[in-house]
């Protein structure tokens, strides 16, 4: 038995569904922030994967910029739950709903 | 040389700049002077170009300056170019030059104005669109400097505009002149249907192939453009209502230079003038005619001075499209050019008067003025005398030359229509001698009545004589009233001390009968005797009392009988006031107050209202020399202006050689003969002369009541007002209403209901929008899981 | 063999991790489970000889940013545990198993039934690929994974790395923004229906 691209991309699709679903049933901002990362790294498993099969440097590249992306969004994100928890003590984000039309 | 003819609107154009940028800072005089120097730098660079256009070959004399392409759509090119030639310099000339005089007499006008830069950035403004309408090399640039100068014209109307009465004469003009628009802009469409282009260019040299129907078209369409624009029948409206502008913008914009250029724009299209068809070009002589005398026989009965030269310039353009109509536009420009010196220097004279009288400018309460302003008297006479037609004076040069074209003309009606016309201008020109002389002698001779007592003045001092009457009778009935009460106060006290006496009279009749009664040698005896005396002191002390108080009841009575004979007294006087109001004459109109002063009695005197005596202590004054000098050299170019083209001999001719490049040999060629020129320049000459006679005999030596002479109805301008009030109020209010209603109705309630639908819609969107941050991410994954399954749906399908 | 066991054994960490990420209650937990879900993703970089991606994995997905969590977790109070018993959202859950069911199936069915196999022909194919020749710049096993990496980032992406680095630049200055205190007031819960005016 080999390990083909095939599992990366089985294991990948795994992962990114249950970030997935932990988005979408977690309201503590934090783990949503988790979730995502999680499917961040599902994405990017299946980029290595694809990068290998195909024997091309670009699928490393994307990683290396989703990487990045993801440690911009990772500060933007935490500074912005900062700002609301220090004003708002409340940990769930159905608490805003300011948008509610 | 030719080439920096775009510095001629460039000038005004940095002035305009300058003064919108620094204006404020500037302040007076500076801003003022700056404008004035941008004026003159056009007028200076105009000469330029002048002497260079003089150099050229005649056939030359059509110069193209190209600035920049302007707009180019499809087969629609407009460049923004300069025509340089004979008829935009000429206009050029007088507009840079007059308007520069005209500049520095507002520097001396508009002194302590708080608005004083702003009045130059106006002035400024309208001389590079002045300069634009006359220089554009097609029509849209023209259309440009003519929408331009229409919307100083309103800013300059309207520029003491807290008045009421100056906006809305501002809106007056602006109005009326876009129904004139209406038809410069149909015109235009047509000669762009008709040649593909809008350059003068292309329209001198192409005009022949235009169709003598669609020339016709235009030419009627311009000549309700120039009639707005020129304030010719029946859009003149606007022209008397804009003197309400200071009278610098009245003498530049109102007089020389805006409202000729309908007649510019008439000129200039000459070449389709002469394709259109006779009718359409009678047309423009008739109303020409028309307006000249309509406008003449209003201006007799005006008195305010400078509306009688509103109505005189409406006259005087009637003549200048009456020049056009019958081809002769060599005169046309001539007279615009004369009267533009002489016009102005009217209006700038009157302006002194107005200037000198602290803002009067009723005629009635002018009168002598020559000895108080003797350079504004002289210029103005030399005004009077060019537009009278008294020769050597410019305006008879000219003048006779449009009449000796409208009697040769044999368009419309054939030679029997030319010598209506020509008739017609002789009558105007009788009723311009009328009304100028008489308003040289009202304003410059006689009496000097501006310190008269006003008709009104004298009613305000009865009122308050009366007033002051009515307080005291209502004084005396008080007093009256008074006087009674106290009567009745006494009349009780009189019948209470009466009461007493009696009391006190029984009571010594009790104490003798006692005393009597009794036995003397008791003791009670001694006490009733002495109550008996008591009450013998009381009674006299009693009667004593009732004496006095019938005294002062008497006193009281005397009193009230005084009261009331004073208010008799009164009223009988205050009858008797109103009896010797009724029977004194109301003071003379000042017209007829030509001799003698309207009186003031002496117990009247002191009841005057205090704007009398403010007066009593102007003293009217010759102008600051910034107002006289531009006077002087107006005078001096009314006077010499004929000089342009004396009709003596053919080398004499100047304006009309100068001007024959840009005629394309359109001008009409008088046939009369030698002879018949002078019988006409001689009848012209003993019309004019016998009109300023007759008005010297009815003003001056008063043979005539003036009022004779000025009918009603002319001095209410024929009702033309009324009559268009009345219309636009009544039906034209109806349509008006009934458009409005469709705009509420049907327009704006398709946009409301659009707006109505957007908020039923939202509404029900805001269901969608729950607030909560996991409901969005729930619809981006079924969004994702939607993708999804249509990727699929391509894979396999 | 080996690889089977490695790939089995990190898998089972990763899907672990995931899943402890998303049913801790308590963050910090949750947080040290995706430690161990990041550690399994690096040994999988390794295993198919992206080292440097592995590295990098590790030094900042599971050192710097799981370590900006921690940090924020005990910033805002480190003994607050959420509440998971209760769904305020009715149907939420429900929903978002169902929607999490139909993306898995949609992208293993994309995957097993898209074309000709597993393999890299498979490959191909998914991503749309005419052959394997026109790989942009293809591995090659004599150089390191390192280099390759630096050559394509500077080289093709230089753009998109400028890029990246303005990117980060803002996002810092934005975090110092939003985090800076300006002195606001602290802002209600909102109460449901506050939201309307």
């Amino acid at each position: 038995m080999e390990v083909t691209a095939t599992w990366y991309l089985v294991l990948s699709a795994v992962l990114f569904s249950m970030g997935f679903v932990g988005l979408l049933v977690r309201r503590n901002p934090l783990i949503m922030f988790m979730c995502i990362e999680l499917m961040l790294n599902a994405v990017n498993i299946s980029f290595v994967a694809f990068s290998n099969a195909l024997d091309d440097i670009a699928g490393r590249t994307a990683v290396f910029f989703v990487l990045v992306v993801a440690a911009a969004e990772v500060v933007v994100g935490l500074s912005l739950v900062v700002a609301l928890m220090r004003r708002r003590p409340s940990l769930s984000v159905d608490d805003l709903t300011s948008l509610r039309g | 040389m030719l080439d920096i003819a775009w510095l001629i609107p460039a000038f005004p154009l940095l002035g305009f700049v300058l003064l919108v940028l620094f204006g404020r800072r500037l302040g007076e005089p500076f801003a003022g002077w700056l404008a004035t120097i941008a004026s003159a730098g056009a007028f200076v660079s105009t000469v330029v170009v002048f002497f260079g256009l003089a150099a050229l070959d005649t056939a030359e004399r059509f110069h193209l300056v190209k600035l920049f392409t302007w707009i180019d759509v499809g087969s629609f090119t407009v460049d923004a170019g300069l025509l340089v030639d004979p008829l935009s310099i000429t206009m050029c000339l007088f507009i840079t030059g007059v308007g520069t005089l005209i500049h520095l007499y507002s520097v001396g006008y508009m002194h302590g104005d708080p608005n004083f830069s702003k009045f130059f950035i106006y002035l400024n403004l309208f001389i590079l669109s002045m300069l634009l309408l006359v220089l554009g090399d097609n029509l849209l640039l023209t259309f440009l400097g003519w929408e331009g100068v229409g919307a100083c014209s309103y800013l300059l109307i309207s520029f003491w505009f807290s008045d009421e009465s100056n906006a809305s004469a501002g809106k007056k003009a602006f109005v009326t002149n876009r129904i004139g628009d209406f038809g410069y802009m149909l015109a235009t469409f047509l000669v762009f249907v008709e040649l593909g282009s809008i350059n003068y260019d292309d329209i001198v040299s192409r005009a022949g192939e235009l169709g003598s129907r669609s020339a016709t078209l235009i030419v009627v369409l311009f000549l309700l453009a120039a009639a707005g624009k020129s304030a010719q029948l029946p859009l003149f409206v606007w022209l008397p209502d804009a003197m309400a502008g200071p009278t610098p913008v009245s003498a530049l914009i109102h007089a020389a230079t805006m409202v000729t250029s309908g007649v510019f724009l008439l000129t200039r299209l000459n070449p389709i003038l002469a394709e259109a068809e006779v009718w359409s070009t009678g047309l423009v002589a008739w109303v020409g005619a028309l307006t000249a005398l309509f406008a003449a026989t209003i201006a007799v009965a005006q008195n305010d001075i400078k509306r009688v030269l509103a109505y005189s310039t409406v006259s005087q353009l009637g003549y200048l499209f009456l020049a056009v109509g019958v081809g002769g536009y060599v005169p046309a420009i001539f007279h615009m050019v004369t009267h533009a010196f002489f016009k102005a220097l009217l209006f700038l004279g009157s302006g002194s008067v107005i200037h000198g009288l602290h803002q009067e400018q009723d005629m009635r309460r002018m009168g002598g003025l020559s000895k108080l302003m003797p350079i504004t008297a002289m210029t103005f006479i030399v005004g009077w005398l060019a537009i009278a037609g008294v020769p050597p004076f410019s305006g008879f040069w000219s003048k006779d030359e449009i009449l000796l074209y409208a009697w040769n003309y044999d368009g419309l009606g054939g030679p029997a229509g030319g010598k209506v016309l020509w008739a017609i201008g002789l009558v105007t020109a009788l009723l311009t001698a009328f009304y100028m002389t008489r308003q040289v002698i009202l304003t410059f001779f006689g009496r000097t009545r501006f310190f008269d007592v006003r008709a009104e003045e004298i009613a305000a001092a009865w009122e308050a004589r009366f007033a002051t009457l009515d307080l005291s009778i209502a004084e005396a009935n008080e007093v009256e009233e008074h006087a009674l009460s106290a009567v009745e106060k006494a009349r009780n006290e009189v019948s209470k001390r009466e009461e007493a006496l009696a009391k006190a009279e029984e009571k010594l009749v009790a104490a003798r009968e006692a005393v009597a009664a009794s036995d003397a040698s008791a003791d009670a005896h001694v006490k009733l005797v002495k109550a008996l005396e008591r009450a013998e002191g009381a009674v006299p002390k009693a009667e004593e009392a009732v004496l006095k108080a019938e005294e002062k009841l008497i006193a009281l009575v005397g009193e009230v009988e005084e009261a009331a004979v004073y208010g008799k007294e009164l009223q009988t006087a205050r009858v008797d006031l109103r009896n010797s109001r009724r029977a004194t004459p109301m003071p003379p109109s000042q017209v007829t107050a030509r001799t003698e002063a309207p009186v003031l009695d002496d117990d009247l005197s002191e009841y005057v209202p205090e704007s009398y005596h403010r007066r009593q202590e102007y003293h009217p004054h010759e102008s600051p020399w910034t107002m006289t000098l531009p006077l002087i050299v107006l005078a001096l170019l009314a006077a010499a202006g004929g000089g342009l083209n004396l009709p003596f001999t053919s080398e004499l001719h100047f304006l009309e050689h100068w001007l024959e490049p840009s005629l394309f040999g359109h001008e009409v060629h008088v046939t009369a003969s030698a002879s018949t020129k002078w019988i006409l320049a001689v009848v012209a000459v003993l019309v004019g002369l016998i009109a300023i006679v007759a008005s010297f005999r009815v003003y001056m030596a008063g043979a005539v009541d003036p009022a004779r002479v000025e009918p009603e109805g002319a001095a209410r301008a024929w009702y033309v007002d009324e009559t268009y009030a009345g219309f636009f109020g009544g039906p034209g209010r109806a349509l008006f209403d009934g458009l409005a209603g469709f705009d509420r109705g049907v327009i704006d309630g398709a946009v409301r209901a659009v707006a109505r639908g957007t908020v039923a819609l939202a509404q029900g969107m805001r269901a969608l929008q729950p607030g909560f941050v996991r409901s969005y991410a729930l619809g981006i994954g079924l969004g994702s899981v939607l993708v999804m399954v249509w990727f699929m749906g391509r894979l396999f399908v | 063999m080996v690889d089977v066991i490695v790939f089995g054994v990190s898998a089972a960490i990763i899907l672990g991790g995931a899943l402890g990420v998303i049913i801790n209650s308590h963050p910090v937990r949750a947080a040290l489970s995706l430690v161990a879900s990041f550690f399994g993703v690096a040994v999988l970089f390794v295993q198919q000889q992206a080292h440097f991606l592995a590295v990098v994995q590790v030094v900042v997905y599971a050192g710097a940013i799981v370590v900006l969590f921690l940090f924020v977790i005990m910033l805002l109070g480190v003994d607050s545990v959420d509440n998971i018993a209760d769904e305020p959202l009715a149907g939420q859950r429900v929903t978002a198993l169902l929607l999490g069911g139909m993306l898995l199936a949609l992208i293993l069915g994309g995957l097993f039934l898209s074309g000709p196999g597993l393999d890299t022909d498979g490959a191909l194919a998914l991503t749309g690929q005419s052959s394997q020749t026109a790989a942009v710049n293809q591995l090659d096993e004599s150089q390191s994974d390192i280099d390759l990496l630096a050559d394509d980032l500077f080289t093709r992406n230089l753009l998109s790395f400028e890029a990246t680095a303005l990117l980060l630049t803002i996002a810092t200055v934005g975090a110092v923004v939003l985090v800076r205190n300006r002195g606001g007031e602290d802002l209600a819960v909102d109460e449901p229906g506050s939201a309307k005016r």
